[in-house]
């Protein structure tokens, strides 16, 4: 919680009766402070101190949420401007818009195609916004029956009509969708709608100015699930909006920005499309709504979006053991390096420009770097060796020999000491395996 | 209700550092560029100035670079045996700000060119071009420390940037550039601490030189480690801010010579048909790491293809627009 101690001991109930486990109110209080126990325990606090508590303590940014059931997509939750200060939380949600008056199932299921395994990871576009570019509340509806029936992701709903919103809804409602958007000029029938719904609701501003009045205008209606909008489409304000409201949020703790934002690609060429969505992406936005579903330019938006909310300080790790590239028989190749995620697939990558069938051994190191885990003694002739016996290598292959990163070439008599294997000293950059290969065995 | 927009107030700014040298100046290009300079983090025009655009450089072999893939290559076929020509379709068709010059030639393991070699080439290249230009050596330590002296003395008052300074080996460099005029690149391996480390050790050697360095923190391809390198250069930028004078340099990234190495770039859509057709997934994947690059900071690109090129400095004018 963000309250001190003592301002938290000033709403509880002060009767030191030790339900919760503490000895004392102001110990629970102290601990509340640190994160290090829950508020449910005391049962004697009111809904008046628990309503002035938990407010205080959330998060900066609104945890905002769509769809239901398994498939439920987060935003917001932030608390950092850098992504080096700790991490970012709730990936940004790529969105594909299909307009109501277009060939929906052939949309929707292009949107479904963009699915793809890199370096290890899975990645997806998260929803698809359905657009009543028709203007015509019958024709939103029959839209959302097709769509609905054609996908399991989660939906956005675009219509600035409050009655075609609330046709699609009859058709969506359980799906939980996101409601774009509420405007000064619609804003009470759609918090209606969104709040008899239960679902999350975009607002729209032409201007910051404008977007903070309206939020205060519907909090003060009752919903708080909200989702901000800017109104700019240019991507130097669009970036300089997305600034402002997680500085604001963040730094000022200014609620009334403390919302995920969505943006809008405007750019027609796939190539722009995905330079703009990837600065935005970047630059805080918690969705970004866009036209192509070229997989060309999906594959590295993803896989940019993938890198960036990556936690610093969580590197990812591929499963340790044995991994094949190519059709392996006994004689082929065994490379050997740790099971940091970046190593193992720069090492793969060029492993696999050799065309020459191979073994990569991935030793644990608990996903650390071969230097780092040569340093820290998890990257050793003992660890090699033993992750050699452990993985079968020795009825695989009829050869006994190991190529080890030539960063570590001191490991070379150990590791055949320890194992029987004899060590080829690789090249130092995951970039010289081709010519090593080529030399050693073509 | 009238948001009041939250202005980071900065302590200092990005020195800038000028590359290439007018008649004027001593050299013989048609106008400098200018880079770095700022007050405020990228592209935040609100709140400080940018009053220079990042660039592009565009790479250009002094051999023919038989590895790059075929839609990469096919733009250069009639001038990739002649540096000078390749250079300049680089800037009159491609709209290149700047020209890398890579002399991969004087590889020892390859063709060997000799320093002469490689002097001959940069003569040629500087008399097709009128833009600032910078030079690499092959990567071969030993070799490039006499291919870039001989370079430096060929070339002196042209105001060269020199590739490369690291922390194991700078003085060479360093030295040419003080001796001949010209600018440095101080690379290190996406450390900061190293980063720091290395401008520091040039400055000892002289002061004035900390004004024509421009930091490579070594860049990793989108999916290879992108993310390491845009939070080093995000740190060292905000620092720059901050105050640190040792990091307030502009920043050059090697784009092309690490993603067009790579499985995206090369791999055709027969054996992965879920990754797309090869020709727009390669552009992409150049396209979208110089995107990000740009948003932590980076003043310099260093691409190949021009297609990247053109949309990058598309991107850019749009970055540029003020929004305050």
């Amino acid at each position: 919680m963000g309250l001190t101690g003592l301002e938290i001991f000033k709403h509880l109930p002060k009767t030191n009766c030790k339900e919760c486990g503490f000895p004392t109110c102001l110990a629970f209080a102290m601990a509340l402070a640190n994160g290090k126990t829950s508020l449910d325990l005391c049962p004697d606090v009111s809904d008046q101190a628990k309503e002035a508590l938990s407010s205080a303590a959330a998060p900066p940014i609104r945890l905002v949420k769509v769809g239901a059931g398994e498939n439920v997509l987060e935003m917001g939750d932030e608390t950092e401007i850098f992504r080096h200060d700790k991490r970012f939380n709730h990936p940004t949600a790529i969105t594909i818009a299909v307009n109501d008056n277009e060939d929906i199932e052939a949309k929707v299921e292009a949107i479904n195609q963009l699915a793809f395994d890199h370096v290890g990871q899975h990645y997806e576009a998260d929803m698809v916004a359905l657009v009543n570019a028709s203007g015509d509340a019958a024709s939103f509806k029959a839209a959302a029956e097709k769509a609905a029936a054609k996908t399991e992701k989660n939906f956005t709903l675009i219509s600035a009509d409050p009655a075609a919103m609330e046709a699609a809804l009859e058709v969506l409602a359980a799906r939980k969708p996101l409601l774009y958007a509420a405007d000064k000029d619609n804003y009470e029938k759609m918090t209606e709608l969104a709040k008899a719904k239960g679902c999350a609701l975009v607002v729209k501003g032409e201007n910051l100015d404008e977007l903070a009045d309206l939020v205060e205008k519907i909090v003060a209606l009752g919903h708080r699930e909200l989702v901000l909008d800017s109104g700019s489409r240019e991507t130097s304000k669009v970036l300089a909006d997305l600034t402002q409201f997680r500085r604001q949020s963040v730094k000022k703790k200014f609620r009334t920005f403390g919302y995920p934002a969505i943006t809008f690609t405007t750019k027609d060429d796939p190539q722009e499309e995905l330079l703009q969505a990837g600065a935005y992406i970047a630059k805080y936005a918690s969705i970004v709504v866009m036209k192509t579903t070229q997989k060309e330019v999906h594959l590295p938006l993803m896989s940019w979006r993938a890198n960036l909310y990556t936690d610093p300080q969580k590197p990812v790790a591929v499963e340790p053991g044995l991994h094949i590239v190519g059709e392996v028989d006994e004689n082929s190749p065994v490379y050997c390096t740790t099971n940091f995620s970046l190593t193992y697939f720069l090492v793969e990558g060029e492993v696999d420009t050799t065309r020459i069938p191979s073994y990569i051994l991935s030793v644990d190191t608990g996903g650390i770097s071969v230097l780092t885990g040569y340093a820290d003694n998890k990257f050793t002739g003992e660890t090699i060796a033993k992750a050699i016996k452990e993985c079968g290598l020795e009825e695989k292959v009829k050869h006994r020999k190991i190529v080890i990163p030539g960063a570590v070439a001191v490991l070379k008599g150990k590791l055949e000491d320890e194992s029987g294997w004899e060590v080829l000293v690789g090249p130092r950059e995951s970039s010289g395996i081709p010519q090593f290969a080529k030399a050693q065995f073509a | 209700m009238a948001v009041e927009i939250f202005k980071e107030k900065y302590r200092s700014q990005v020195r800038e550092v000028v590359l290439g040298a007018t008649k004027e100046e001593g050299g013989t290009r048609a106008k400098t560029v200018k880079v770095g300079g700022q007050t405020a983090l990228p592209f935040l025009h609100f709140e400080g100035e940018n009053p220079n655009r990042p660039v592009v450089a565009m790479e250009v072999w002094d051999i023919v670079p038989e590895e790059w893939p075929a839609n990469l290559k096919g733009y250069f076929e009639d001038v990739y045996d002649d540096a000078a020509a390749w250079a300049k379709k680089c800037v009159e068709e491609y709209g290149a700000d700047l020209i890398a010059v890579r002399f991969k030639g004087a590889d020892p393991d390859g063709k060997d060119a000799s320093a002469e070699d490689c002097v001959a080439t940069l003569k040629k290249v500087l008399e097709a071009v009128d833009v600032p230009l910078i030079v690499y050596g092959c990567g071969k330590t030993e070799k490039d420390s006499k291919v870039i002296s001989a370079l430096a003395e060929a070339a002196a008052g042209e105001n060269l940037l020199l590739g490369v300074a690291e922390q194991e080996n700078y003085k060479i460099v360093a030295s040419a550039a003080m001796a001949h005029k010209h600018s440095v690149i101080a690379q290190s391996p996406i450390d900061i601490n190293i980063a720091k480390q290395l401008n520091i050790l040039i400055a000892e050697m002289s002061t004035p030189l900390l004004d024509r360095i421009i930091i490579d923190p070594t860049v990793a391809a989108l999916g290879y480690g992108l993310e390491y390198s845009y939070s080093i250069m995000e740190r060292a930028r905000f620092g720059a801010l901050q105050g640190d004078r040792m990091l307030a340099m502009p920043c050059i990234a090697n784009v092309g010579q690490e993603v067009w190495v790579k499985k995206e770039a090369h791999i055709s859509e027969e054996e992965m048909p879920e990754w797309g057709g090869q020709v727009e997934r390669s552009l992409a994947w150049e396209a979208a790491t110089a995107m990000a690059l740009l948003q932590s900071g980076i003043d310099i690109l260093v691409m190949r293809h021009p297609e990247a090129v053109k949309k990058i400095k598309s991107h850019v004018d749009e970055l540029m627009q003020d929004n305050s």
